[in-house]
């Protein structure tokens, strides 16, 4: 017999798919090779319960994740992981996931990232009961049922703040993934990983957009660009990593550039977003905060509080310091990339979302800049990725055998 | 700048709306154009919002009136040192109370605006409790105002409320037990006089109120028919406990024939221009302050009877630029010059804190920037 968890310590964990006995046994449970057929079979089984429930349909991010887990999509995002001869690329035993508490569906792309690259999974689920949680998780159940083999892969809890379990689930773990920031990291870090073990924390970022003024006067898109934007910001109270804190514009026509970018933007803000008083009155706040920071900064007149936008005199490493989110922007008039090096010279500057394919990013990304990890157009903020964050997740949580042959000891 | 003294002959309540308009504007036009010039920061920030000298000859009290100045959100004195005068003209610094981690708001108070400040609280309280001093039964324990380096926001009500007390008693022992002989002999040696009592809400109701139900059960009573009460510090632990304001007042009666009570509203930011309860329950304002409501979509000025976020004014502040804040409580205006106690001006109702935003993100601490006030 293998090593198990000792159940003693798994007390006061919730059960939400698979049992104690399955989480016991998961240090025992063979790796997987890394985009192992039956895995794939297996998503696709998911996707498929998850298109045909009725209720799915009122969650675009359910929609979104089922799409994305269809066989056809997996096989064409494997296509960038295509094999080698003498490397084999296998999952490294049992991740422990702890997903961010605050958004919905994020926890099954870290499960399906975790089982695409041949791992089995424990993941610690969202406390909070979104009503997209129940749908997921019978789908998740009823594709067990189909395919019992995948079982032993697959355990979903809750529990809370207990450091028992941290500490048991840690101990076994061969990569731990710990979304929900800093503060969760270090919480997690109090939990010792085995020597061996790899950790993937994603911690507290900021993002920001960029935009050719001139290139996007000529779009005749612009409704869409606000609609993608808004997806990049107010659908996750621009409170997520990936949401731009900044609006950097270039160019030569900024000011009716922006005129028609927040116009279009507020109309959507209009219909879509409900702002709290208390949003409100902390928007207000920032504004003067940043006000009194930087001489000159200017806050430029808007019909309501929907947004809230601060134009900045210079920016520099410190200005993400001051923001804020619920729909508050940064802007700057930027003549060269460079001057926007020292902004991106921080290790929590992650995604840089951009409007205008003349922008050339060579000369940011030739300079010894500490941030921005991803750079994608304005509305694809949010898509998954394996490579997330910097990480090469598909790299990271496996393990790679190489094999050489022909060898002779003469 | 003209003098505050001035101003403070102004009976308490004495200005309607036009006449209190006019004096307002004057007063706090002048207070923006004196810290401009004397706190570089509240500069930079009336600056952002195009508010400058030029901008502020443009208040004639008529088109452009103090209802067309901006408002600090009150947070601003938690993140910023906001001081008019310079470091060695401070006489003290008041700070709000903050339970542990939480930051806690510093005001920056000269010897004239802590002065001001006590005159024109003087004017107001005394317009409830009749001028002259009262033996004055403090519901709190001693401790509470021991520490004077650093006033909070309790021990600095009851200091303030303290010049209003001849002869002062603590109802409560440091353990916050009633301390039943002291307010026995306190109210034997000033038999037929009237008395000031004085505390927090939820003081009175937890160790007070009940304990005096509890004694009465064993007979023992106390007559507090010739006493006025003022209490602050808000309702919400209350409302927890399911108490209205007309059953914390009837209550009181009851057990202690307790009946001229007075709730009132304030805030350290703003100390001295308190806002005090008439017969008729309503919080009234004074002629040396004003509550705005503001509509949460756009900061517009809310119309009378729609709540929104309280925005106060007052005449006093010179020592730090605190004249037009905004607060993080919800209130809603219920007329102006018209309450059937006959006092002018604005009077209101205060709904409670703003509800906590719970925001999305991939960051697990919600809304941790909005620090709640102590």
């Amino acid at each position: 017999m293998g090593i198990c968890i000792d159940r003693t310590k798994l007390q006061g964990i919730n059960y939400i798919v698979g049992d104690e006995d399955t989480l016991a046994n998961m240090p025992q449970v063979s790796p997987r090779r890394r985009f192992d057929e039956e895995v794939i079979e297996f998503l696709d089984l998911l996707s498929k319960k998850l298109m045909a429930d009725k209720s799915s349909r009122a969650y675009p991010d359910i929609v979104t994740l089922s799409f994305w887990m269809r066989k056809a999509s997996v096989k064409n995002l494997a296509k960038d992981y295509s094999e080698k001869e003498g490397i084999v690329p296998k999952g490294r035993g049992l991740l422990f996931h702890i997903a961010p508490s605050n958004v919905p569906v994020n926890y099954m792309y870290s499960l399906v990232t975790g089982l695409l690259s041949g791992n089995a999974n424990v993941v610690k689920i969202p406390s909070k009961d979104f009503d997209q949680l129940p749908i997921i998780n019978k789908a998740v159940q009823a594709a067990l049922d189909d395919m019992p083999s995948m079982k032993p892969y697959i355990v979903l809890v809750r529990y809370g703040h207990e450091k028992d379990i941290n500490d048991a689930l840690s101990q076994h773990a061969d990569g731990r993934i710990v979304w929900g920031g800093d503060n969760t990291i270090a919480t997690l870090r109090e939990s010792e990983l085995p020597p061996r073990a790899v950790e993937v924390a994603f911690a507290d970022r900021y993002s920001l957009a960029i935009i050719q003024a001139d290139e996007y006067l000529k779009a005749d898109n612009k409704a869409a660009i606000a609609n993608g934007f808004y997806n990049d910001t107010y659908l996750t109270d621009q409170n997520a990593c990936t949401s731009p804190r900044i609006v950097i514009w270039t160019g030569e026509k900024i000011a009716d550039a922006k005129k028609d970018f927040w116009k279009e933007l507020y109309d959507l803000t209009v219909k879509k977003y409900e702002i709290q008083p208390v949003q409100a009155v902390n928007k207000l706040t920032s504004s003067y905060l940043a006000a009194a920071n930087w001489e000159g900064a200017k806050k430029e007149e808007m019909p309501d509080n929907l947004i809230t936008r601060m134009d900045l005199p210079e920016v520099d490493d410190t200005t993400m310091d001051y923001r804020d989110n619920s729909g508050y922007f940064f802007e700057y008039d930027c003549k060269s990339m460079k001057e926007i090096v020292s902004l991106c010279n921080n290790t929590h500057c992650q995604t840089l979302s951009y409007y205008g394919d003349s922008l050339d990013f060579s000369e940011l990304m030739e300079e010894g800049i500490k941030g921005v990890d991803r750079i994608v157009p304005i509305g694809k903020t949010m898509d998954f990725e394996f490579i997330w964050d910097g990480y090469n997740l598909m790299e990271t949580l496996c393990r790679i055998v190489r094999i050489e042959r022909g060898g002779r000891n003469d | 700048m003209k003098s505050y003294d001035e101003l403070l002959a102004m009976e308490p309540y004495s200005l309607n709306k036009k006449e209190k308009t006019k004096v307002m504007t004057d007063r706090l036009v002048e207070l923006t154009r004196h810290h401009l010039g004397n706190c570089e920061q509240y500069k930079r920030m009336m600056n952002s919002v195009g508010l400058d000298e030029k901008a502020l000859a443009e208040f004639d009290g008529e088109e452009k009136t103090y209802y067309d100045l901006p408002f600090l959100p009150v947070r601003l004195f938690k993140e910023l040192k906001l001081c008019s005068v310079p470091d060695d003209e401070v006489f003290k610094t008041m700070t709000s109370s903050g339970t542990t981690g939480q930051s806690v708001s510093r005001i920056f108070l000269d010897r004239a605006t802590a002065t001001n400040q006590q005159k024109t609280m003087v004017k107001i309280v005394s317009e409830f409790t009749g001028s002259g001093r009262m033996p004055m039964l403090i519901i709190d324990c001693p401790s509470v105002v021991k520490n004077r380096a650093m006033f909070s926001a309790r021990g600095a009500g009851i200091l303030g409320f303290s010049m209003f007390g001849s002869k002062k008693c603590y109802a409560l022992t440091d353990d916050m037990e009633l301390d039943v002989e002291s307010v026995r002999e306190f109210l034997d040696a000033h038999k037929g006089e009237k008395i000031l009592l004085f505390g927090f809400t939820f003081m009175i109701w937890q160790h007070f109120y009940k304990e005096l139900v509890r004694l009465k059960k064993e007979g023992i009573t106390f007559d507090l028919s010739n006493g006025v009460l003022i209490h602050g510090g808000g309702w919400k632990k209350l409302v927890n406990e399911a108490v209205s304001q007309e059953e914390f007042k009837q209550r009181l009666t009851d057990v202690c024939g307790l009946s001229d009570v007075h709730d009132y509203y304030g805030m350290v930011e703003q100390t001295g221009c308190i806002y005090m309860q008439c017969e008729h329950g309503h919080l009234h304002a004074s002629v040396f302050s004003d509550v705005i409501i503001r509509d949460p979509k756009d900061f517009s000025v809310a119309p009378h009877g729609q709540a929104g976020i309280i925005q106060v004014v007052s005449m006093i502040p010179e020592s730090y630029p605190g004249h037009s804040l905004l607060t993080e409580d919800e209130g809603v205006i219920l007329g102006e010059d018209d309450c059937p106690c006959g006092r002018m001006g604005k009077y209101f109702k205060i709904n409670g804190r703003l509800k906590n935003a719970e925001i999305r993100g991939c960051s697990d601490t919600y809304a941790a920037d909005f620090k709640q006030r102590g």
